[in-house]
């Protein structure tokens, strides 16, 4: 199973504000983290990466500096600031908002409630 | 393949995909590092698991993707880097090329503040500008060429021989315009006023081959720097037009008459002040935009030739002779002006090497019917001139009809050859540049020669 493009797209801006939230990174440190927490299932590019975090940077919610790690190669390490962490508190209450909606209409995995369609002006 | 081997051969692959990756305007040498980081880090991971140092590569790079897709990518988010901007200041990374355009924008605002200046010192000593066209209609270039001559020649760093030359020149354009005391209603001091802007423009193209005044390309730069002068020129006229609009539309609505303001502040020293700058926009410019002038004659030969064969098919079929008054002539002239820049842009913007296309056979036609046109022209008029004698005018539009004509028709049959093969590119080009003293020669003529000759008239 591979998760439709839309909503790789829709979760990407909160995906990356969430792994920055963890602590700096640079972009394919990203990437394997996001393969890391999906399992492999939410296939991402370069090329929507790379772009998005241009993005985040534009809008401020993250700052961006060329550092060589000791022992390592001169990376750009992304950073999420005052901004960025507010911007991902409120996509994570959207986020939030939809899981919970979606969670009432589907039944869980432990729950065998019948999927009954209840006809139009029926109810009460 | 030893280890140092592989690593090498590594190196030299992330070398070339460099260079595929510089070539995307869309990706800045920020960008390459950072994707390169981004490989590299593929790499490592995939020669870990156990594949050899190029299996790697080959897997890491196609993981990343085309570049096609990358680029469309990242031209989503910076959409501005299609758009090449016109840095005034240089760069903020280089310090010796940002200097360098700071002191050019100085010098240049210099310039043409002295250009705008020195348009209204003659009103020192009593001359009106909206009165005394006598002196103004020959003296404006006067005004306007030796600032950008100087500019252009301190840009070029000129040797103290070829400053002397072009003081001269200039000097002795003053003389021309001013010593034979032409009046306001002679023919000669309309032609004056024609011809030595055009002597004077090929002065500032002196100044701006500056050592190497022999050499082809150098002139070619030269026919380049006139065609976008000219746009940008245009394009400022338009603005300060519309600028004159809203000073006009806005003063008079509280009661204030800018017209005495407009006519001789605003008008004369923006005119000349930009001939300096569109200058010095030519040259900021360079290799930032594409040039316009290639463009728009690629618009307009094809458009401009079917105009000429449906007029040479008009006057064959109707059997009409052409009337051919003082005006026509000057049109017909003109239309050779205009050819002759169609044919001059598309050469200047043309591939030396590449063989002869479509587009080559197409300004054949067009030179070939605006040259059966003019031979119509010039039948008629020299049997005029045989009837009713000749006037100023008459001899400076006939004269210029037969450079243009003998141009043209070397033009159309070194064309020809190169159509079909026998004559490579260059000698066109050549031929065109070294034209170019001639049109200077004749200017300097009928500035110099014809009022004395035609007793003032």
């Amino acid at each position: 199973m591979k998760v439709a493009k839309d909503l790789v797209a829709a979760s990407a801006t909160p995906m990356v504000l969430g792994i920055l939230a963890e602590g700096q990174s640079y972009g394919y440190a990203i990437l394997r983290r996001i393969n890391e927490l999906s399992g492999g299932e939410l296939a991402w590019t370069e090329g929507l990466l790379y772009p998005l975090l241009h993005r985040l940077e534009r809008l401020g919610y993250v700052e961006s500096s060329w550092q060589s790690v000791t022992g390592e190669r001169r990376r750009k390490y992304y950073r999420i600031n005052e901004k960025g962490l507010a911007e991902l508190a409120e996509q994570r209450r959207q986020w939030d908002t939809v899981v919970d909606a979606l969670k009432e209409i589907w039944p869980g995995r432990g729950d065998h409630r019948p999927l009954t369609a209840i006809p139009p002006g029926c109810q009460a | 393949m030893t280890a140092r081997e592989s690593h090498e051969e590594l190196a030299a692959q992330f070398a070339q995909w460099r260079q595929y990756v510089q070539r995307r305007r869309e990706l800045q040498p920020a960008d390459a590092d950072e994707l390169e980081d981004h490989l590299r880090d593929s790499v490592d991971a995939l020669v870990a698991v156990g594949l050899s140092a190029d299996e790697a590569f080959l897997v890491a790079v196609k993981r990343m993707g085309s570049l096609d897709e990358l680029s469309r990518e990242f031209a989503r988010e910076h959409s501005e880097r299609l758009w090449k901007q016109l840095v005034l200041t240089g760069e903020p990374g280089s310090t010796a090329a940002g200097a360098r355009s700071r002191r050019d924008l100085w010098v240049m605002v210099l310039c043409a503040a002295g250009a705008a200046a020195s348009v209204k010192v003659p009103e020192l000593f009593g001359m009106r500008l909206n009165e005394d066209g006598a002196f103004y209609g020959p003296n404006f270039s006067l005004f306007a060429l030796p600032w950008l001559a100087g500019f252009i020649a301190w840009r070029r760093q000129a040797r103290r021989p070829l400053i002397a030359i072009l003081a001269a020149l200039f000097a002795l354009g003053a003389v021309a315009a001013n010593v034979y005391q032409l009046t306001e209603t002679s023919q000669s001091v309309v032609l004056t006023g024609i011809h030595l802007p055009i002597a004077l423009w090929l002065v500032v193209g002196l100044s701006y081959v500056a050592d190497d005044w022999r050499s082809s390309r150098r002139r070619m730069d030269f026919i380049r720097f006139t065609g976008e002068w000219f746009v940008y020129f245009v394009l400022i006229a338009l603005g300060g037009g519309v600028l004159m609009a809203f000073m006009f539309g806005t003063f008079e609505a509280i009661g204030i008459d800018p017209e005495q303001f407009v006519s001789l502040w605003l008008m004369p020293c923006g005119a000349v002040a930009a001939v300096v700058v569109a200058g010095w926009l030519v040259e900021a410019k360079q290799g930032v935009v594409e040039n316009i002038a290639p463009v728009l004659t690629r618009l307009f030969t094809p458009l401009f030739t079917a105009v000429l064969l449906a007029f040479l098919f008009a006057v064959v079929r109707t059997r009409s002779g052409i009337d051919v008054e003082r005006e026509a002539l000057i049109l017909f002239d003109l239309m050779l002006v205009v050819v002759l820049g169609l044919l001059l842009y598309s050469l200047s913007a043309r591939d030396p090497l590449a063989p002869a296309g479509l587009f080559d056979k197409l300004q054949l036609a067009l030179v070939l019917s605006a040259l059966a046109i003019d031979v119509l022209v010039l039948l008629e008029i020299t049997q005029r001139i045989t009837e009713f004698g000749t006037t100023p005018n008459k001899a400076a539009a006939l004269g210029e009809n037969v450079i243009l004509l003998a141009n043209l028709a070397w033009s159309a049959l070194l064309l020809l050859r190169f159509t079909r093969r026998q004559t490579p590119f260059a000698a066109l080009e050549r031929w065109q540049t070294g034209y170019l003293p001639v049109y200077a020669v004749w200017a300097w003529i009928v500035v110099l020669v014809f009022p004395p000759l035609f007793s003032y008239a």
